[in-house]
């Protein structure tokens, strides 16, 4: 490992401050999971790292007050992610993502906001949490902005954040509706995603059959996680028949923009993405 | 040079002061500087669960853990709950069931079992299975493994 400078702060504008100096040469750490492995390989050498664990502002899982909005701070563990109450009452979808992840070690050192920050295309909460339309509150040297968790990501490894800048927090909406996310991965533990598939809907009417507001987030099969918005509507244009769950997860697998690696081919990640649809939308309607 | 970091470190209940390099881990801090070799160097990826220790009441790899992030915390490794004059009742189990082979996976595992048991006191074997899911033991005792801790609480 090449030598770096360490910092410590302890307040959010110290830290934007020490990371806006080194312009973009710094690395925050949170749980260190994923930095610190690509920095023993050598494949990245920062020259400061900035622990970032020591940020109040970035700690706790809260419901707000009016919106009544579940935040979730950068700071949560996978592992509070998995067993926060207040998560599993509301979002069970998003504790049942971060079960899937890693080991209890690995999900009691490894943050949301690095799997949100490190922007890898399987990063397991992302499609639940833009299925949720989940926002990224992100704070820097000029104050705070708000961007769509689905606008965040842009490409593997990198997201909208600019110098100096952290994301803060995500923020879920109020949920009425349903979620699942699936994850396909050759083993139950320890693994990565060969194709993650987040499916939620805000509404559905019993009477027409009819879902509205339904979101469908793939991941692991494009470059960040890609809403499958031709199969969105397809879902939405009638009664939720078994036809119509069929013609949508077909789209949602056109739609997909995979790649070929070790974990699986371009063919059989497209069939996954029509499994996984047509299973969680399956899912969805049977649990009405 | 690296100019040096001051850690602060519980580490079984002793408070210890260093000077570190801060690219070193919570590992090798433990192992070189505090010669607590009872945490072993596996995969150093976090992958086999070998470095297990438990910081600030969690089990972590500490592998995966810069030494310099855990100033203030404090640590327990498997010289913390093993008692001078004999064994913590999950090491117990393990030699009495057969859950130990060659033993470089067992203190990570006697780690992660404790970490299970301390939040989950009656585990179902899905349970312990998922709580000990991040070790890896290459002599593929597991079935033994996982009937230890079990079987813990009963004996």
């Amino acid at each position: 490992m090449k030598p770096f400078d360490y910092f410590s702060p302890k307040t959010l504008a110290e830290a934007s401050e020490v990371l806006s100096r080194y312009n973009g040469d710094a690395k925050m750490i949170a749980g260190g999971t994923d930095l610190l492995l690509k920095m023993k390989a050598g494949r990245l050498a920062p020259k400061a790292i900035v622990n970032i664990k020591r940020l109040a502002e970035l700690r706790g899982i809260t419901q707000l007050p009016i919106t009544n909005n579940l935040s979730i701070g950068a700071l949560t563990t996978l592992e509070e992610i998995k067993r926060s109450p207040l998560i599993h009452q509301h979002y069970s979808a998003l504790a049942s993502a971060a079960a899937t992840m890693a080991s209890v070690q690995i999900r009691n050192l490894a943050t949301v906001g690095g799997n949100m920050c490190n922007a890898a295309p399987s990063a397991d909460l992302a499609p639940i949490l833009i299925a949720l339309n989940a926002v990224a509150v992100i704070n820097g040297v000029k104050g705070e902005r708000r961007v769509a968790l689905e606008e965040f990501f842009t490409g593997p490894g990198k997201s909208v954040l600019g110098v100096g800048e952290l994301l803060v927090s995500v923020e879920v909406p109020k949920q009425e509706g349903k979620s699942i996310y699936i994850k396909h991965s050759p083993r139950e533990h320890m693994d990565i995603a060969v194709v993650g598939v987040g499916v939620a809907y805000r509404g559905f009417n019993p009477l027409a059959q009819q879902a509205a507001d339904v979101r469908i987030v793939l991941g692991a099969v494009a470059p960040t996680p890609l809403r499958a918005k031709k199969a969105e509507e397809e879902v939405m244009s009638g009664s939720l028949t078994k036809e119509r769950i069929e013609r949508a997860a077909k789209i949602a697998a056109e739609e997909s923009k995979p790649i070929d690696d070790v974990r699986g081919s371009v063919w059989y990640r497209r069939k996954m993405v029509e499994v996984l649809v047509r299973r969680g939308l399956l899912g969805l309607v049977n649990s009405n | 040079m690296v100019k040096k970091f001051h850690l602060t470190l519980n580490v079984n209940g002793e408070q210890k002061e260093l000077l570190i390099d801060p690219r070193r881990s919570l590992l090798d801090v433990l192992r070189n500087d505090l010669e607590l070799r009872g945490a072993h160097r596996g995969c150093d990826s976090g992958d086999c669960g070998a470095c297990t220790v438990i910081l600030n009441g969690k089990a972590i790899t500490s592998c995966m853990t810069l030494a310099a992030d855990c100033d203030g915390d404090s640590v327990i490794t498997v010289e913390g709950i093993t008692p001078a004059d004999g064994l913590h009742p999950v090491q117990k189990s393990l030699v009495e069931d057969g859950g130990i082979q060659c033993g470089f996976c067992t203190t990570g595992m006697v780690m992660a079992a404790i970490a299970l048991l301390d939040s989950i006191p009656h585990p179902t074997e899905e349970d312990v299975r998922e709580g000990l899911a991040g070790n890896l033991c290459r002599c593929t005792g597991y079935k033994k493994i996982v009937e230890a801790v079990m079987n813990v609480e009963r004996k």
